[in-house]
């Protein structure tokens, strides 16, 4: 019984010497993986043009009810987005929001993508709807046809899962 | 006079219980950065640190046991409606006051004062004078320090029932059944070191130590002491009472705010206090190889007071020394070994510990008498307790036949053989 006691001390003793494996975390983050999904944002078109044409399908796949979608009329002279119709209104509260990424999966223009934004917290229920404002990438921040990650999310099988710091 | 000593006793008490509750917050501290650098994390390290030029943060969260008291004290103070009021209330002072009055009688250094002057060999007291960073000295100091010890439980098993909470009430109990079977072996060790000095006054145990620490001749007793106090203390691994895995924080689980901070207190002042009776009674209290000639030199340069300060302020540290080594050891236990079972802890304190302390006093009272030579007997006693410790442990580990042990690590033959 001692041998083992004093083995077990000796272990401990020598992780006493090692560096910690901590991430001191507001000032050092972790990359997340490619296929992350954190915090929505809704995509634009290289010529500026929202990808969100207002079709509510998001909102229909969304399992936690989080989406609200109101469609309205594009103006024919300054048109939010390509088509008949944009997304007048589009909040996600993330109260509700899972991050399952079916609204992904469910939009037919790629507009909403989960994009690594994380640090999701704030201090009362009615700071957890983002608007569409918030949700909205800058206007120069325009793609091609396939935003680059959901380009890799047709890539199988997943990247390594470690993660070098 | 007499009235200006009682003002210095008194301010003595105040300043003595004030430090042993910083130095609990300071425990906490060192206990929680040691135990996180044993599991490769860094531990608390927010709040407050010390600039240095160039960015870089020095003795990151030194107050942090400033942080957890603030926070303690603005928790909201609950009493349980079926709880029995009074006793809910007064079980935490129940458990604070004796692990604080423990110090009272421990030589925390050695500061001669008054008397003639003339310091005995290896003692502090002078003739007609006293050791002024001695609170009080009276000839049955070990009695009442291992009366204070075991009073201290009281306040745990009364928390366990005012509560009126069926995990608290296991916690009591288990820690009343613990006490009472470890208290044996620590008093039964304990005797061995009263028998080696021939006195039970705590000063004269130091004093005794002067020449060789009572480690040496009482090794065997020194084992018993550190593995019966831990378990006095419920100190991981024989912390049972409030094994949060079976009784969801035992005794104190109806506590919040100060009044589970007193518990706390009183846990870890009771730890460090035993910590502190084990370099007493072993490793030569204050006493370190040198302290006489520091001493005597100053005083013949700078005149009798320097030489006093002196010697009390590196006798002091030495004894902090020492206690800060058995306290790394203690986070040191609790970060390797997991608590054990009850039916373990019973077999260790009845079975183990309690003939082992019996033999111990056996031998000493034998080797003391046959052989008056203190330094042969002593090493005759080291070599026959080393071989005791080896070959009790040896013979005692509650053991699975190999054919019952699973291996983590399988045999390199059956890994990939899978169905």
């Amino acid at each position: 019984m001692l041998g083992e006691i004093i083995k077990g001390l000796g272990t401990t003793f020598k992780y006493l010497f090692k560096k910690p494996v901590t991430v001191q975390y507001p000032e050092v983050k972790r990359p997340v993986r490619e296929r992350f999904r954190g915090r929505h944002e809704l995509k634009r078109f290289e010529n500026g043009l929202e990808r969100c044409i207002g079709c509510s399908l998001c909102a229909a796949a969304c399992p936690a009810d989080a989406i609200l979608v109101v469609p309205g009329e594009n103006d024919a002279d300054h048109p939010n987005s390509p088509g008949e119709r944009y997304a007048a209104t589009y909040e996600i509260n993330m109260l509700r929001c899972i991050f399952c990424g079916y609204c992904e999966d469910a939009c037919p223009t790629n507009a909403i993508v989960l994009e690594h934004q994380y640090e999701l917290s704030f201090y009362d229920r009615k700071s957890s709807i983002y608007t569409k404002d918030m949700l909205l990438v800058a206007a120069d921040q325009g793609h091609g046809e396939i935003p680059p990650v959901l380009a890799q999310i047709q890539r199988r099988p997943s990247p390594p899962a470690q993660i070098d710091l | 006079m007499a009235f200006l000593d009682v003002i210095i006793l008194l301010v003595k008490c105040l300043v003595l219980a004030l430090a042993t509750t910083t130095m609990f917050a300071y425990f906490t501290l060192f206990e929680r950065v040691l135990l996180a650098r044993f599991q490769q994390r860094v531990g608390p390290n927010r709040a407050g640190y010390i600039p240095l030029p160039g960015g870089r943060k020095l003795l990151g969260g030194f107050l942090q046991p400033a942080a957890d008291a603030v926070k303690l004290f603005f928790k909201e103070d609950i009493t349980p409606a079926m709880a029995d009021k009074w006793v809910y209330l007064i079980s935490p002072a129940f458990a604070v006051i004796p692990a604080l009055i423990i110090w009272a009688t421990i030589p925390l250094a050695c500061w001669p004062v008054g008397g003639d002057g003339a310091v005995p060999q290896g003692g502090c007291a002078p003739a007609g004078g006293s050791n002024f960073l001695q609170l009080a000295e009276f000839n049955v100091g070990i009695l009442y320090l291992l009366a204070v010890t075991s009073i201290g439980v009281y306040g745990i098993a009364i928390a366990g029932w005012a509560s009126n909470n069926k995990y608290s009430m296991l916690g009591g109990v288990r820690a009343t059944a613990q006490v009472i079977s470890y208290e044996l072996a620590l008093g039964l060790s304990v005797l061995g070191v009263v028998m080696q000095a021939s006195s039970f006054s705590t000063a004269d145990i130091v004093a005794g130590q002067w020449d060789w620490w009572y480690i040496v001749p009482q090794f065997l007793g020194f084992v018993i002491f550190l593995i019966a106090s831990t378990a006095e203390v419920v100190r991981s691994p024989f912390d049972l009472v409030e094994a949060e895995q079976e009784l969801v924080g035992g005794y104190n689980t109806e506590y919040g705010s100060m009044k589970f901070a007193l518990f706390f207190m009183s846990e870890y002042i009771k730890l460090v206090a035993m910590n502190a009776i084990a370099v007493t009674l072993f490793l030569g209290g204050w006493h370190l190889p040198g302290l006489y000639t520091l001493s005597q030199a100053v005083t013949d340069n700078f005149g009798q007071f320097a030489g006093s300060a002196v010697l009390g302020l590196t006798s002091l540290g030495a004894f902090l020394l020492k206690v800060t080594l058995l306290s790394f050891l203690s986070v040191w236990i609790r970060a390797t070994v997991p608590r054990v079972r009850y039916d373990q802890l019973m077999h260790l304190g009845w079975k183990v510990l309690l003939p082992m302390a019996l033999f111990n006093i056996a031998l000493t009272a034998v080797l003391n008498v046959l052989i008056p030579d203190r330094y042969i007997g002593g090493g005759i006693a080291f070599v026959i307790g080393l071989a005791v410790v080896i070959g009790v442990a040896f013979f005692q580990g509650p053991r699975k036949p190999a054919s019952e042990v699973t291996l983590v690590n399988e045999p390199a033959s059956t890994v990939g053989v899978q169905g």
